[in-house]
């Protein structure tokens, strides 16, 4: 009996071993998904300096498109984000056709393009309410209720599926902005613009495409976010403390540093959810944003 | 002359229109004139408040709904632990607001602005977390806050001196925000604005001077919140963090303008009118979608706001 209890552990500690697994598997997966919705913000925060904080709104609106689509024609949600992202691009261009043109070539852009981008916020949201009311919607696919079970670990597919797919957007952009021209062209943008146009290149093209590449991230992210959890138009707000947070705390402008602040407040929040109940879930974002502010603003691969 | 006097002069205009506001009010003979005329009013008061801020120095707050709850909410834990008169809970809701507002600035300020504003648009969302945790003031389910049944002293309807207390309030705001734009306080806010490494070069000390606008327009937001429980009588969280108070503080100085006091007065007195009309009239969802569209419409098309329009219609250069 007393050799028993020193060899094995005893129940209480095993449950609480098995918990702690389970916590930071969980957090992993969401820190993948967290990943997806702020590589965006990376784009057009960290590498443009456009302070885009309508880009929530953006991922709610891919989050309604997958559901249009797959409820009217039973299409895989992702599937439909993907055949959404040229709309998604063309409206980011549009955007920051009209951010340029009224606020960059006059000089105004930090108070008027904040305003702006915050009207957007609120507009897109208002439209979707008006449109779709404030129901939770869902999406259906086969996937979405199984899961598969790794030891004691459980793997719902549900957050699998969209951190795997996130993972793989991260990368391809992640080789995209190193290895591409039109990528490195968009890094360089954001340190030297003149020495950009003095290679022949034209900055505003560039800005504009990047940008453009940045709202239609949202169009996948949106898709992740209604896989994972039902959506309703005012949640994107969530998500403005979120994304910022992992966006400071892994550094502006770094994808790599995108992927590990996500990975970590997606671990801090499951262990807060876990321990202390999800209703506590949204402090969380907003604690770490204001420490790394405080102690250090440059991030954790900040350049 | 001296500007000391002509504050003196501009505080007395205002309480003489205020009065003459309270008379009409009154004459008027309908208490749906003080329940729509209290709201105007509470956005004069938020509207110049974030222009303190956001119109002078040049920082946004997106926080509005978030220190405007503070004040509603310091009133609902005092109105539970020992009631007090709405004044002095006006007070309590001003220094509340203002400290968070100054430890908020205390740790973002010194940062790239768009900091600042991406921090206060969080507050929001974590105080709006701390309070649906917090049972005492009611939580997720909201608080009941029952109207004393007369006021102490005065022979008015509740609402009457409630909004009385709102139009006192909108005075001390914009006579607040009028001083401090005549005086060496307004300059260095201008100068912040304009261009804040030539104003710390030149000696301004902007870290105190940003310090000090954050808290005295936090400390004005609160102030504006502290009377909202016994106006509602029942006050939940989501009712309290409405995004609307925060979209609407933006919108209201800049459609007025948001160099001067005049700005965020006309802004809020024309948005604040025609969504009491479209409310009624229409649905509430599509009196917000006009704020938005206007909001976005006007930094486009009008950066300066309805004053900047008409002193380019109206003054020869």
């Amino acid at each position: 009996m007393t050799l028993i209890g020193l060899i094995a552990p005893d129940w209480g500690e095993l449950l609480s071993y098995d918990l702690l697994l389970n916590a930071v598997m969980a957090g992993l997966l969401l820190g993948g998904f967290y990943a997806a919705v702020t590589v965006g913000i990376s784009i057009s925060f960290g590498i443009l300096d456009i302070v885009n904080i309508a880009h929530p709104a953006f991922i709610i609106l891919g989050s309604y498109i997958a559901y249009i689509v797959n409820a009217r024609f039973g299409l895989d949600p992702i599937g439909a984000s993907i055949v959404a992202l040229p709309a998604f691009y063309a409206l980011g261009a549009a955007i920051y056709q009209i951010y340029y043109l009224s606020f960059e070539k006059r000089g105004q852009e930090p108070l008027r393009g904040l305003a702006f981008f915050f009207g957007i916020l609120f507009i897109t949201e208002v439209t979707l309410v008006l449109t779709f009311g404030v129901d939770y919607r869902y999406v259906q696919a086969g996937y979405i209720e199984q899961s598969w079970h790794v030891g004691v670990v459980d793997l719902p597919l549900r957050m699998l599926v969209p951190c795997l797919m996130s993972l793989t957007m991260l990368a391809a952009l992640q080789l995209f902005l190193t290895r591409t021209f039109m990528g490195r062209a968009i890094m360089a943008v954001a340190q030297d613009q003149l020495a950009l146009q003095l290679m022949g290149a034209d900055p505003i093209r560039i800005k504009r495409i990047a940008f453009a590449i940045s709202i239609a991230t949202a169009s996948l992210a949106g898709a992740f976010l209604i896989i994972i959890q039902p959506v309703e138009p005012s949640i994107g707000r969530d998500y403005i403390g979120r994304v910022f947070a992992i966006c400071v705390l892994g550094g502006l402008g770094s994808l790599p540093g995108t992927l590990i602040g996500a990975m970590l407040l997606g671990i801090v929040e499951s262990f807060t959810a876990t321990f202390y109940g999800p209703s506590w879930a949204p402090a969380v974002s907003f604690g770490l944003l204001l420490l790394t502010l405080a102690l250090r603003p440059a991030g954790l691969l900040g350049r | 002359m001296n500007p000391a006097i002509r504050s003196g002069t501009f505080v007395l205009a205002c309480a003489v229109v205020a009065a003459v506001v309270f008379a009409g009010a009154r004459a008027a003979g309908n208490d749906y004139v003080f329940f729509a005329g209290y709201t105007v009013l509470q956005f004069i008061v938020l509207a110049t408040a974030w222009n303190i801020l956001g119109g002078y120095t040049g920082y946004v707050n997106f926080g509005t709904a978030a220190f405007f709850a503070l004040g509603a909410y310091a009133t609902v834990f005092f109105h539970k632990f020992y009631p007090m008169p709405v004044p002095v809970l006006a007070i309590i809701g001003a220094v509340v607001s203002g400290l968070v507002g100054l430890g908020m600035g205390y740790l973002t300020l010194r940062l790239h602005g768009a900091f600042f504003a991406i921090a206060t648009l969080a507050l929001a969302v974590v105080l709006q977390t701390l309070v649906v945790n917090w049972n005492y003031v009611g939580g997720a389910r909201g608080a009941y806050v029952i109207r004393p049944a007369d006021v102490p002293g005065l022979a008015l309807p509740y609402i009457q001196y409630l909004f009385l207390i709102m139009l006192a309030l909108a005075v001390i705001a914009i006579a607040t925000a009028r001083i401090i734009e005549r005086s060496k306080l307004g300059y260095g806010f201008a100068a912040i604005r304009d261009d804040e490494m030539a104003a710390e070069a030149s000696g301004v000390p902007t870290l105190r001077l940003k310090l000090i606008a954050t808290t005295l327009s936090g400390a004005l937001m609160g102030m504006a919140g502290a009377p909202f429980p016994y106006y509602i009588g029942y006050l939940q969280p989501s009712s309290a963090f409405a995004l609307e108070y925060a979209v609407n503080s933006i919108a209201m100085p800049m459609i007025g303008g948001t160099t001067s006091w005049v700005g965020p007065l006309v802004g809020a007195l024309l948005l604040g009118t025609v969504q009491q009309v479209t409310t009624v009239t229409i649905s509430s969802a599509v009196n917000l979608l006009i704020v938005g569209l206007l909001l976005v419409g006007f930094v486009i098309i009008a950066p300066n706001g309805l004053i900047g329009l008409w002193q380019r219609l109206f003054r020869k250069r």
